[in-house]
């Protein structure tokens, strides 16, 4: 790890914050519509109503805080799902969260014509929510309750059966693939700030909570037997960060679309740099997964002038050759 | 009554223990298989029974029914058994191997790569009118070449003094990412049309199989297949760990280069043919580990019999229950194999 001491490991967060809100600024002034930091400023300021202004107030600002708050929250999502399966190849994605956004999105698209994105958060976020729910209780039947391994299956499970029905909506109805492909591919732009705001209380809560049971996290990893041993009552605290990892990767799914990769690189890049301690890795995965996120989107606005990239492929693009690195070094040395 | 039976072949050169339940799990399976190819090949616009099925299998029935049967029906069955093979088969070699329940061939790019060469291919030879400008025969070469490229890039990154099967999982959910993002860019900035066709071979069918491909497919697979359960053993000592398995005398590195190559060249055939078809490669393996344990000996041979069945009856649904539409296969693999999977989780719950 990087950070050994925890003086160093304040020092890093500070950094790290720094940086995010750098980057923020950065996905404000750049873009398409030339526009300078002054203007950035006097916007904020001293609004004059001119055209660079209502671009920065009403899109640069929503897109630059959508891409903090989505990548940060599956980042932590990330962490915590890994944690609760013991599987360091556990994302959301994997647990039917993205697919069963997806194929709610899908089904309001070509079942009930419904083509407005603002809707589109609501029904995304019901079926992320309504995916992760029967992922959840198919892993818990049983005598002993939650396994990681049987949710692991269960969430591979049902996230194949809503991937390919997805897939079979779009194949017959190609219509509404036209619709929903930019959609699938996962996005920050074009949204507006109420999307935002819609969300933000189940993500703010997903963020304080899972700051809240990090120090618990900790001995859950330790293996059920030694989590009960030392007292804790770990059915609970799985269905707690159950519960977070919903509010979190399903209102990240209803902002944004799905976006993959982010929810699993970032926890290992994460505990590359501070340890495995979840009291750190949790907030440094916020900031990362918000940085990583917020980098993905600026690049994407350049990379093919005037039109836009996908955030969901730049995020792949930029995060896969660090990712490699990672992963040549060795993890938790 | 034995659990075990115990065979011995070549004056006691070789031997094997045989689990009965095993067995018969393994005759069933057969049987459903069988029974599977029959009812698909009787099936269709033309219905024709399964006693005049196998009539036109020896060489009987009318001219009209031998015609359906082996120019339009046999084929895209075979290929479609094939396919269910090869993918349940590298899939159950690769989650052995990586001791990850979550590996399969789409988690660690292969499918992927098959996908943006596929897409990348449509892309490059069509003309304005979406015409292909050379024959569409080239794709599955393409679909073959993107996934042993991807294959190796794979191996190549994760290869530090030898491959550890983390490392080489990560670096292929890495690399897997990276080859989905370029489909979906490619797609999005391709027409629309472009974006349909590649979105139906990505979600994998066997519509318009032929002779041809049966005539690559099936010696290929067997081929493999004949490879893979030799290699079976082997599988079972790198599910103990890279410690104990160099303890009991396996050269770990090279039967997990040897491994990943059979399960590549396995998926390679199979996506060439069939686009990439999901869910079998993750799930088939699980089902038969369900069925008859986690020796690999009854784990292969009862995964590879339920991906036959799963690819097969996808494909005879998606042919029959919109007809005259036809939905791709991959469309069905999941939606009839994960309740069934939930199932089988439910029923072994308390194990």
């Amino acid at each position: 790890m990087l950070l050994k001491t925890n003086s160093l490991r304040w020092a890093g967060l500070f950094l790290a914050l720094l940086l995010l809100l750098v980057l923020m600024s950065f996905s404000i002034v750049y873009g398409y519509t030339d526009t300078t930091w002054k203007m950035a400023i006097d916007a904020f300021t001293q609004f004059d109503g001119s055209n660079e202004h209502i671009i920065i107030q009403s899109v640069r600002l929503p897109r630059a805080l959508i891409a903090a708050a989505v990548g940060a929250s599956l980042a932590i999502a990330g962490v915590l799902l890994q944690t609760l399966t013991k599987n360091p190849l556990a994302a959301p994605e994997i647990f039917g969260i993205n697919a069963g956004a997806g194929f709610a999105v899908v089904i309001a698209v070509s079942l009930f014509s419904i083509s407005n994105l603002q809707f589109f958060t609501w029904v995304s976020f019901l079926g992320a929510a309504v995916s992760f729910i029967f992922v959840y209780i198919i892993g818990s039947i049983g005598r002993e309750g939650l396994t990681p391994m049987k949710l692991t299956l269960a969430g591979a499970a049902m996230s194949a059966m809503f991937a390919s029905m997805t897939q079979g909506f779009l194949v017959i109805n190609e219509t509404a693939l036209e619709q929903v492909l930019f959609w699938l591919a996962g996005s920050v732009s074009g949204r507006k700030l109420e999307t935002l705001t819609a969300v933000l209380p189940y993500l703010a809560a997903g963020w304080i909570f899972s700051l809240l049971i990090a120090g618990k996290m900790n001995v859950l990893s330790m293996g059920e037997d030694v989590a009960k041993g030392l007292g804790l009552k770990t059915g609970m605290l799985k269905l707690g960060a159950g519960i977070i990892i919903v509010l979190l990767s399903g209102g990240a799914v209803a902002v944004a679309g799905p976006i993959g990769f982010l929810g699993i690189v970032i926890p290992h890049l994460t505990r590359a740099v501070v340890g495995i301690d979840h009291r750190w890795v949790i907030p440094f995965a916020g900031l990362l997964g918000g940085m990583l996120l917020l980098v993905a989107d600026i690049a994407a606005r350049y990379i093919i002038m005037p039109q836009e990239v996908p955030v969901g492929v730049m995020t792949a693009v930029i995060g896969t050759p660090f990712f490699v690195y990672i992963a040549r070094r060795g993890f938790n040395q | 009554m034995k659990k075990y039976y115990n065979m011995r072949l070549f004056g006691e050169k070789v031997s094997f223990l045989i689990d009965r339940r095993a067995l018969m799990v393994f005759l069933i399976l057969t049987a459903s298989v069988a029974g599977v190819f029959i009812i698909s090949t009787g099936t269709g616009e033309m219905k024709i029974s399964p006693l005049k099925v196998l009539q036109v299998f020896f060489g009987g029935g009318s001219d009209m029914e031998r015609l359906v049967i082996q120019s339009f029906r046999l084929p895209r069955i075979i290929v479609a058994l094939m396919v269910g093979i090869a993918l349940a088969v590298a899939g159950g070699i690769l989650q052995g191997m990586i001791r990850n329940p979550l590996a399969s061939p789409d988690i660690i790019g292969i499918t992927g790569g098959a996908s943006v060469a596929v897409v990348g291919f449509l892309a490059l030879f069509s003309d304005e009118n979406n015409a292909l400008t050379v024959s569409i025969n080239w794709m599955p070469l393409a679909a073959f070449a993107g996934a042993a490229i991807v294959a190796f890039l794979v191996y190549f990154l994760a290869y530090k003094d030898g491959v550890s099967p983390i490392r080489l999982v990560l670096i292929g959910i890495g690399i897997a990412s990276l080859m989905k993002a370029l489909t979906t860019l490619m797609m999005v900035f391709g027409p629309i049309y472009q974006a349909s066709q590649a979105n139906i071979w990505i979600t994998g069918t066997v519509y318009g199989s032929n002779w041809g491909n049966v005539a690559i497919l099936v010696p290929w697979t067997l081929i493999l297949l004949i490879v893979a359960f030799i290699l079976a053993r082997n599988v079972n000592i790198q599910e103990l760990g890279d410690d104990i398995a160099t303890g009991v005398g396996s050269t770990v590195q090279k039967y997990r280069f040897l491994l990943l190559m059979v399960s590549t060249a396995l998926i390679g055939g199979a996506v060439a043919f069939a686009g990439g078809i999901g869910f079998v490669g993750l799930m088939a393996p699980h089902m038969a580990r369900r069925l008859v344990g986690s020796a690999f000996g009854a784990l292969l041979p009862a995964s590879a019999l339920i991906g036959g069945i799963l690819v097969m009856a996808a494909d005879l649904i998606g042919r029959t229950l919109f007809s005259p539409l036809e939905i791709p296969a991959g469309v069905f693999t999941a939606s009839i194999g994960a309740p069934y999977f939930i199932y089988l989780l439910f029923r072994t719950r308390n194990t």
